[in-house]
């Protein structure tokens, strides 16, 4: 039996399971490619200092990629486990992009990660820069196929609803693979991940500089990653942008509620800087509104209308009376009674099904539901405005911050400057923890964002779980949770201890305070390595 | 497309096997090292050479895995989700232990304390056991029937149990998975250490193999005497469009042996996990480490291909109503779907495999307690 406890426990596991992947995901995606342009470096300069630069953050990367693995399996599984019916009304267009992902780019990242880390002796110095390569390259294809299957929930092209296999089918592929919700998306999310390993790596840098250790290895990785995380973080807010003109284009209702506009304004619309919204109601409190500003970035326009939640819920009512009639149609087509005329007729009002599907929440007969249950299913269709306003500006609030931050960074390093001031050195350190707020704020918006649906107007979420009983679903969010929670644990004991150790960690003897074979002789060493490199 | 529609749905039915032998050729002896793990090392530069014997390898190997799932999910959705939220316990145990691998195999080595060290030991061995385990134990219950069957809008029907799986049969193919899994492990470190690792793996090499002999055959005389198999007796054609409801089937004896009767060159496919385990524990037992790691990989592919084939064409029958069991004719996805997926595997596969060999041909070798002394920072 699936009860609305079993559903909102099986939304709890995955938002659980899918927020913790992504603390790992991002700094895998940014450091794999900061240790392939170190390593490119070391290799084009025949400097020893680079080698070791890769080799040190390549370490911390191991700490952390290590949970992205452990925690990475368990987001496939679920699906099957948990999103049964999911899996069986999208699996055909959905699965593909996750297979192709193992085929074409998971395999390469895993295969390559651990050469990455023990073919240094074995391998000759061109051929691992090739593997470091190929294993940033893997970990971004990884991400591109995972956001093709993410934009396909977001916008559902290429596909179309089959009532005699009772399931969404693939109709184009190229147009699953060109979705410009997936495009746009993938390269938002992994410049994101740049600016998160950037950040990672320019804030412990930051503190050895502060700490006056490892100067010449600190100073040269601040510098490489105050360059790409500028990089990074200015291509992650264009993209931000861009991802919000596709919303505007495609995904009205998300948009509308991530700038709580609940009514249809005339163009241009004012953008909301701050509201207090009320979605009983559907106003807002307080309001301080910047004029033009939405419309120019929804509809990049000074002419077209951003439109509103209530006149979208308006809309709504009517595509739930067309689903209504096309469910009622299904019902026959199940039983082989429609007529022709009806198949027709179903055609023609399948585009809606799901919207009729909403009503499911309310009634098991979809066909005669009151009014009463139309016009609650449709309010249903607005996402939970206040937390997503409000996320939105957390999320942009950092980003921009951070634009701040590496735009400093970045012009007092190229000064070769930065290393004279505390309070940049101070600022970078402190920063760390922001690309993390703004990447899991990120996730919130897309993924409440989308609600009601699993996959946008064409799935309500309610209906893909399992049939699971409620104690199924506690027993493994505790499991779950208990677990992340001591693996979490031992992951910032190992990642601060060794953040503490430095580069010293590597056993090389050239590194602050490095005791081994001879005192203080590893300490004379750096600092020559100080004065030559 | 090449192909018409009821020739893809076979391709995928080989491929989604071919991907599963994957699985247990390569994840199979790193579960194995983890399984063996605390028998082969006695002391912890020992444990270090068994876990160093797969260190470099073990992340791609279990890619193995996520692609049989994803195969599954994208070839077979409606088997997806209807196996993995009825093997609901099964799967989330086999996740909790597969949670010690990458953090046991990275992790162990940063602290030098025994008593973190023989945490993560233990969390290896366990993520070398339950799995294999659970996964054999799923496959028996394919040849029992899940009690599980479809709505009006097939929508999966039914209950996810835990105890229920262990019926004596299904703890049997559980056991051929482990000991299977461990055979795997042990030539594999045959291959790669010396020592005492090694005489000790040749030990582990020759028990396991005559253990998957025994139980292989085991199993093989308990379905042929004791388990009721289920037959088609109407269904439509193959090359229609899926609908797992749509076909007559009959619990019946003697049925999951017919595939032999119907087509006895099939009965190499048991014969050569017998003589494969056969094989790999004389091999073992001559000090020929490479050819009873061959030996026993072929026995892994005869198993899996043996199950495979006395269940065709179903993948995953019903007990509750035997009408609603899936088979590779009717829960497959649509035509285009699959030739899409067929090009990328057609295209990706033997590029996986071209580097998957460079890799270990790259750091083939034995692992030494030398080798680990002096590399004592570098390595796992």
């Amino acid at each position: 039996m699936i009860t609305e406890t079993v559903v909102d426990l099986s939304r709890w596991q995955f938002a659980i399971t899918a927020l913790y992947h992504f603390l790992f995901v991002p700094l895998t995606l940014g450091m794999t490619f900061i240790l392939a342009i170190m390593e490119s470096v070391y290799v084009m300069t025949g400097k020893q200092v680079y080698q070791d630069m890769v080799r040190f953050w390549g370490k911390l990367f191991g700490i952390n990629f290590a949970l992205g693995v452990t925690t990475g399996l368990t987001m496939e599984f679920q699906f099957g486990t948990n999103w049964a019916y999911y899996s069986h009304y999208v699996g055909d267009v959905f699965g593909a992009p996750l297979a192709i992902e193992g085929l074409m780019a998971f395999f390469l990242e895993s295969t390559f990660v651990g050469l990455f880390f023990f073919g240094w002796e074995r391998l000759s110095k061109q051929a691992h820069l090739l593997v470091t390569w190929l294993m940033a390259i893997g970990t971004n294809l990884s991400a591109l196929w995972i956001l093709i299957a993410n934009g396909w929930m977001q916008n559902p092209v290429g596909s179309e609803f089959s009532y005699e296999t009772m399931r969404m089918e693939m109709v184009d592929f190229a147009a699953v693979l060109f979705n410009p919700v997936a495009q746009v998306k993938f390269v938002h999310t992994v410049s994101a991940g740049y600016v998160c390993g950037a950040m990672f790596v320019m804030g412990i840098s930051a503190w050895y500089i502060l700490k006056k250790r490892d100067l010449a290895f600190a100073q040269r990785s601040f510098a490489i990653a105050a360059a790409f995380g500028f990089a990074a973080i200015l291509s992650t807010i264009v993209l931000g942008d861009e991802s919000g003109y596709e919303a505007g284009d495609v995904q009205k209702m998300k948009l509308a509620a991530i700038e709580a506009e609940w009514e249809t304004h005339p163009a241009p619309a004012g953008f909301n800087l701050i509201a207090f919204p009320d979605q009983e109601t559907g106003t807002n409190g307080l309001e301080v509104k910047i004029p033009w500003a939405l419309g120019l970035i929804a509809t990049r326009s000074l002419t077209e209308e951003v439109k509103g939640i209530n006149d979208l819920v308006e809309a709504n009512t009517q595509r739930i009376r067309n689903g209504m009639q096309a469910y009622g149609i299904l019902l026959k087509l199940r039983q082989k009674t429609a007529t022709e005329a009806e198949k027709a007729q179903f055609d023609t009002l399948k585009a809606d099904l799901g919207y009729g599907l909403l009503l499911k929440r309310y009634t098991p007969n979809v066909s005669d539901a009151t009014e009463e249950q139309i016009k609650l299913a449709a309010k249903g269709t607005v996402p939970w405005v206040a937390p997503l306003f409000w996320t939105f500006r957390i999320m942009v609030a950092s980003g921009f911050f951070m634009l701040m931050v590496f735009g400093l960074a970045f012009y007092y390093s190229a000064q070769k400057t930065a290393w004279h001031k505390p309070w940049l050195l101070r600022l970078a350190f402190y920063s760390i923890p922001l690309p993390w707020i703004a990447i899991e704020t990120g996730w919130f918006v897309a993924e409440i964002g989308r609600q009601p649906w699993a996959i946008g107007e064409v799935l309500p979420t309610f209906l893909g779980t399992s049939t699971l009983t409620e104690w199924d679903l506690i027993g493994s969010i505790t499991g779950f949770v208990l677990f992340y929670t001591l693996l979490l644990v031992a992951e910032m004991y190992l990642m601060v201890k060794f953040a503490r150790i430095g580069p010293a960690s590597l056993h090389t003897g050239r590194y602050h305070g490095e005791h081994a074979d001879g005192g203080h002789a590893g300490a004379v060493f750096a600092d020559k390595l100080n004065d030559h490199v | 497309m090449i192909f018409d529609y009821e020739t893809f749905k076979v391709i995928w039915w080989v491929l989604v096997g071919v991907l599963f032998i994957g699985f247990a050729l390569t994840d199979g002896f790193d579960m194995g090292v983890g399984a063996l793990l605390r028998y082969v090392g006695r002391n912890d530069v020992e444990r270090r050479v068994a876990i160093n014997a797969i260190a470099p390898h073990w992340d791609g190997n279990q890619v193995w895995l996520i692609l049989a799932a994803g195969a599954i999910f994208a070839a077979w959705p409606i088997t997806f989700g209807a196996a993995f939220s009825m093997m609901y316990w099964g799967l989330v145990l086999t996740l909790f232990s597969l949670f010690f691998r990458p953090v046991g195999f990275d992790y162990r080595s940063k602290i030098a304390d025994p008593r973190w060290r023989n945490t993560w030991d233990w969390g290896l061995v366990a993520s070398g056991v339950i799995p294999p385990l659970v996964i054999g134990v799923a496959f028996g219950n394919l040849f029992l029937g899940v009690p599980f069957q479809f709505d009006e809008f097939l929508r999966v029907d039914g209950t996810a149990r835990l105890f229920g799986l262990f019926h004596p049969f299904a703890v049997l193919a559980g056991l051929v998975s482990l000991l299977m899994f461990t055979m795997q492990g042990a030539t594999y470190l045959m291959m790669r250490t010396d020592a005492e690792v090694y005489a000790r793996s040749r030990k582990a090499a020759q028990f396991t193999a005559l253990g998957v002999f025994v139980t292989f055959a085991l199993a093989g005389v308990w379905l042929w005497a004791g388990i009721d198999g289920y037959a088609i007796t109407q269904e439509p054609p193959h090359d229609s469009l899926p609908n797992p409801v749509a076909k007559t089937v009959v619990p019946m004896a003697g049925a999951w042996l017919a595939n032999y009767v119907a087509f006895p060159p099939a009965m190499l496919l048991p014969a050569l996990g017998l003589l494969g385990a056969l094989g790999a524990f004389l091999l073992a037992r001559a000090n020929r480490a490479v050819l009873a790691f061959v030996c026993s990989s072929l026995a892994v592919a005869g198993v899996i291909l043996t199950a495979g084939v006395s269940l065709f064409p179903f993948v995953m029958p019903s007990s509750t109503n035997p009408n609603h069991s899936l088979t590779l004719w009717d829960s497959s996805s649509s035509h285009l779907t699959l030739a899409v997926m067929f090009w990328a595997a057609i295209i990706f596969v033997p590029i996986i495999l071209f580097y998957t060999f460079w890799c270990y041909k790259q750091l083939w070798g034995k692992i030494t307690v030398k080798f680990i002394r002096d590399n004592d920072h570098a390595v796992y």
